[in-house]
């Protein structure tokens, strides 16, 4: 009896904690989410957009203030080229992007073949090498005087190469293909997360009534990936549009490479800033576009349940068939830049070393790590007022830090250079008029005005991460963490720092990786006897000494490897219920123990 | 009370962050600019490359004793000097190219040079009128042709636009500085009408699309591509030295175009020294050294250009091509006619190559 009694009491007690605790926790909830904007984030957030934009701003205010006005040349000259070779270069990539992305993706996802695990690995492969780097080593093989043309010739009895059905390396047709052969994997990156997380039940309701597995490929799984496909096919549009290196080497005059030969060869700087905005404005059309395309379009699972998807194996030669085929974007956009990298590389070891390979190495971990660190701390920051408070300021700061990712390099290192450039003799001015000293340069010529860059450039690939990282952590963490005593600033690192760590350390080494590629800004804006790897390959091939920046080329891609893996490990772990992710486990861990200590 | 210390802990937030952020920036500038600014420096903004200037830089720091720092750079140079105005380190503009030392001047960002030496050194002609900038050394833009396939030993620039040579002539970019220089040449001399006529007949000739550098010329025609190449005189020599580069080099030899009439088109490369530099005196002494007849001794058998200082001869390479006669024309006309030169490029949409 006693017993029970007691029972009874603490059954009480407890219904009465509990209803406490759902108060607190509503009260929190509440506080979590109407939040008026706090001061400080909002003043935080709006110095970092400022930041962000101004150097687009400055393109625009040069754009509309030319010195000599050469806008009526350009846009009858120049302009019907850029286009025609801007839309071709970008469609042809896209759509090679697409078709092979998702099918290989499809092929990976739904059916079992030989190598099929290590395929899933190599596919992802070709995203470490940059652009400019496989289209050098494609124009080494290809051109008139390279290997494969000495060897077809030869082997056809042709005496002038130009009668060979070779196709010209350096034409539109080699781009499309040189630039899609290494982008393609962020449509097979993001069309295999989507079909992962496809519901089986959808699949196979399409199987009962009567679909092939292709149809069910056409008329159920392709429809749902959509929006996902079209989110890889915007980085592989904005990929494409931001190029530089690789589209000079490749004498096609897109947008990119005419800004900077506008600024640069034509000196004309207005005329370039015009160029520029054009191609903003049209970046800025597509984004919205794609923001459109997706609203609404959701699609959700018919039950909480996930099972491991049926994997339908090929049998024999087709299953050979299979790997062949899926084999083959990374032979070409990976195997075999890689191999003429090796050959180079083996064989000039000291030439590099002699021509400042070390020092690059130095100067390129020092100046991405840095670029790492700031890009994170920034996107924390506006990720992380979006989650505190609903203030339109930061919803809108979420997607306008975006934008800069989308601003080719070129046009950014020109932004920064007149920005910092005024910034600097603005604070000249005061500091001479009232120390009587000059302050010389802060911001421009200095490590930072590249730090900046990379900020601006790589804002958006951190956020995804870290946004994407914080909306996993449920609200009720926050709520139960305030219920507890805890303040906003011990919640944020007590319990979301530590949840978020995975998401944090993806988004540096990104980051990292993109800044080590980055050619354009870092060329324009590095200070004295300072050199990257990217730019020590860019100068040396340049020389036309491409034998001698393979080894700089071959430490880019090796470093842009462990990224690229680690992205693939997410995405095709990312099936819930079947493998948790790390973040996912590291939640209910924290959960758990959170629950044992109260 | 919680509210206080809430606030109070945002505000340590905050000025936490804010001390971090200028730590950084003070740091990022203590580390990396004071070595610049420093006396016993001198800042050099150059165009030409990092092996060519080496040795020149190695052998100066070694007399002098004055650290150089560099920041190279094969475009965009002259922008940056004008986006950071006085604020500028830079002392020194070295340029692979005359236009680039016009284009320095009227952008504002040179100073003129008192130098009693370089006005001895350097003849009148090959220096600007009110001393902005010096030529330091000339090369000659030639005519690099096939010895199997072309039996002709004289040519002339005019002759490349003659459907003779249809798919048969390469060339790099329209708008490289060195292509543009040879095109304001042409108008120069012929007027723009006849200019731009010869300049569509080249295109017409070109047997790939214009891109890569001067040497992938001469390796086209050792592939059988093209017959005929526009390049510069001294590529022949880093080709013959490089041994991958040396079968290209021995399948090709030199004409010197219009050598029998008003002479072959030269450019040079030079130094200015910039508005605002902060170590000028230095500047100006490492302007000096690279015209005193060592550095040009460097500069003809090292890189095999012709010096423009009174007895210092060429290379023996350089000798074994022939004598240069040179284009007589005012290097300040080039200069007036480069913009227009570049819009004719445009204008005949040279760049997208033949058949287009």
């Amino acid at each position: 009896m006693r017993f029970s009694g007691g029972i009874a009491r603490h059954k009480d007690r407890l219904s009465v904690l509990a209803h406490r605790g759902r108060q607190a926790l509503a009260r929190a909830r509440l506080r979590v989410s109407d939040d008026p904007a706090p001061l400080g984030w909002l003043i935080a957030v709006s110095t970092i957009l400022a930041i962000i934009l101004l150097p687009l701003l400055v393109i625009f205010y040069l754009a509309l203030t030319p010195t000599e006005n050469i806008w009526p040349h350009l846009s009858t000259t120049v302009l019907p080229n850029v286009l025609f070779d801007t839309l071709v270069l970008a469609l042809g990539v896209c759509t090679i992007s697409i078709c092979v992305g998702t099918s290989a993706a499809w092929l990976v996802t739904m059916y079992r073949f030989p190598g099929r695990a290590i395929v899933d690995y190599l596919l992802v492969l070709p995203l470490a090498m940059p652009t400019y780097i496989v289209a050098y080593c494609y124009v080494d093989l290809f051109d008139y005087a390279g290997p494969v043309h000495a060897m077809v010739d030869q082997l056809f009895g042709w005496k002038n190469p130009k009668q060979s059905w070779l196709p010209e390396v350096r034409s539109l047709p080699s781009a499309i293909f040189i630039l899609a052969s290494v982008l393609y994997p962020y449509v097979y990156l993001t069309a295999r997360a989507s079909f992962v997380q496809q519901s089986v039940c959808a699949l196979e309701v399409a199987r009962t009534l009567g679909r092939t597995s292709m149809g069910t490929f056409w008329s159920v799984a392709l429809p749902l990936a959509r929006p996902a496909i079209a989110a890889g096919t915007v980085l592989v549009l904005m990929e494409s549009l931001n190029d530089l290196g690789a589209v000079q080497h490749l004498g096609i005059d897109t947008f990119s490479a005419s800004i900077y030969a506008t600024w640069l060869q034509r000196s004309n700087l207005s005329g370039a800033a015009q160029l520029a905005s054009v191609l903003l404005v049209f970046i800025t059309l597509i984004l919205l576009l794609e923001r459109w395309a997706r609203r609404g379009a959701q699609s959700h699972h018919t039950t909480g349940r996930y099972r491991a998807i049926p994997l339908e194996r090929l049998e024999g030669w087709h299953g050979y068939v299979a790997l062949m085929l899926a084999a083959l974007p990374f032979l070409l956009g990976f195997a075999m830049p890689v191999l003429v990298l090796l050959q180079h590389a083996s064989e000039h070891v000291s030439e590099a070393l002699d021509s400042g390979f070390l020092k690059a190495v130095g100067d390129s971990l020092l100046v991405s790590s840095a670029g790492a660190i700031a890009t994170v701390a920034v996107a924390l920051t506006i990720a992380y007022a979006r989650r505190i408070s609903s203030h339109p300021t930061f919803k809108s700061a979420v997607w306008l830090s975006g934008l800069g990712y989308a601003a080719p390099g070129t046009v950014l290192a020109i932004g920064l250079l007149f920005s910092l450039g005024s910034v600097d003799s603005w604070i000249n001015t005061r500091s001479e008029s009232v120390l009587g000293i000059s302050s010389g340069q802060i911001f421009s010529g200095t490590v930072f005005a590249i730090i900046i860059a990379y900020v601006i450039r790589f804002c958006a690939v951190a956020m995804a991460n870290l946004d994407a990282g914080l909306q996993r952590i449920s609200p009720n963490l926050d709520a139960a963490a305030r219920a507890l005593g805890e303040t906003r600033l011990t919640t944020f690192w007590r319990v979301h720092v530590p949840l978020l760590l995975p998401a944090l350390g993806a988004a540096a080494l990104l980051v990292f990786v993109d800044s080590m590629k980055e050619l354009p800004a870092t060329l324009l804006l590095r200070p004295f006897n300072f050199e990257t790897l990217a730019t020590h390959v860019y100068d040396l091939v340049a020389l036309e000494q491409f034998e001698r920046a393979a080894l700089g080329s071959l430490a880019i891609v090796a470093v842009g490897i462990i990224p690229v893996l680690l992205l693939h490990q997410t995405v095709s772990s990312g099936r819930a219920g079947h493998t948790a992710t790390s973040i996912w486990k590291k939640q209910k861990r924290f959960a758990a123990t959170n629950a044992a200590h109260s | 009370m919680t509210t206080f210390v809430g606030a109070l802990l945002r505000l340590v937030h905050m000025t936490s962050t804010a001390i971090l952020t200028v730590a950084f920036f003070t740091i990022s500038n203590i580390v990396l600019t004071p070595a610049s600014w420093a006396d016993g420096n001198v800042n050099i903004y150059s165009y030409r490359e990092p092996t060519l200037v080496k040795p020149l830089v190695d052998a100066f720091q070694k007399e002098t004793g004055i650290k150089v720092n560099m920041i190279y750079a094969k475009s965009g140079l002259i922008e940056r000097l004008q986006a950071e105005g006085k604020n500028s380190p830079a002392d020194v503009l070295l340029t692979n190219e005359f236009g680039l030392l016009t284009q320095a001047k009227t952008g504002g960002v040179t100073q003129p040079i008192v130098s009693k030496t370089l006005s001895t050194a350097i003849p009148a002609k090959l220096r600007d009128s009110e001393n902005h900038w010096f030529a330091l050394t000339r090369r000659a833009r030639v005519i690099y042709a096939s010895k199997d396939r072309v039996k002709i030993d004289s040519i002339r620039y005019e002759d490349l636009a003659d459907p003779k040579w249809r798919g048969r002539v390469c060339t790099r970019s329209g708008q490289h500085t060195y292509n543009v220089a040879l095109i304001a040449s042409m108008i120069a001399h012929q007027g723009p009408d006849k200019a731009k006529s010869w300049l569509n007949g080249l295109k017409n000739n070109l047997a790939r699309k214009p891109a890569g550098g001067d040497r992938e010329g001469v390796r086209d025609i050792f592939a059988g591509v093209c017959d005929l190449a526009v390049g510069n005189s001294y590529y022949m020599a880093a080709m013959m030295r490089n041994p991958k580069q040396k079968p290209w080099a021995d399948a090709v030899k030199i004409l010197f175009p219009n050598a029998d009439g008003r002479g072959t088109h030269v450019n040079i490369s030079g130094a200015a020294l910039a508005a605002h530099a902060p170590h000028s005196a230095n500047g100006i002494r490492f302007i000096e050294f690279l015209a005193s007849k060592p550095a040009q001794k460097i500069y003809a058998e090292l890189i095999s250009e012709y010096p423009v200082v009174e007895g210092v001869e060429v290379s023996d390479i350089v000798k074994s091509w022939g004598a240069l006669k040179a284009d007589p024309l005012p290097l300040e006309k080039i200069g007036e006619l480069r913009s227009r030169a570049s819009r004719m490029v445009d204008e005949v949409n040279y760049n997208a190559g033949p058949n287009s």
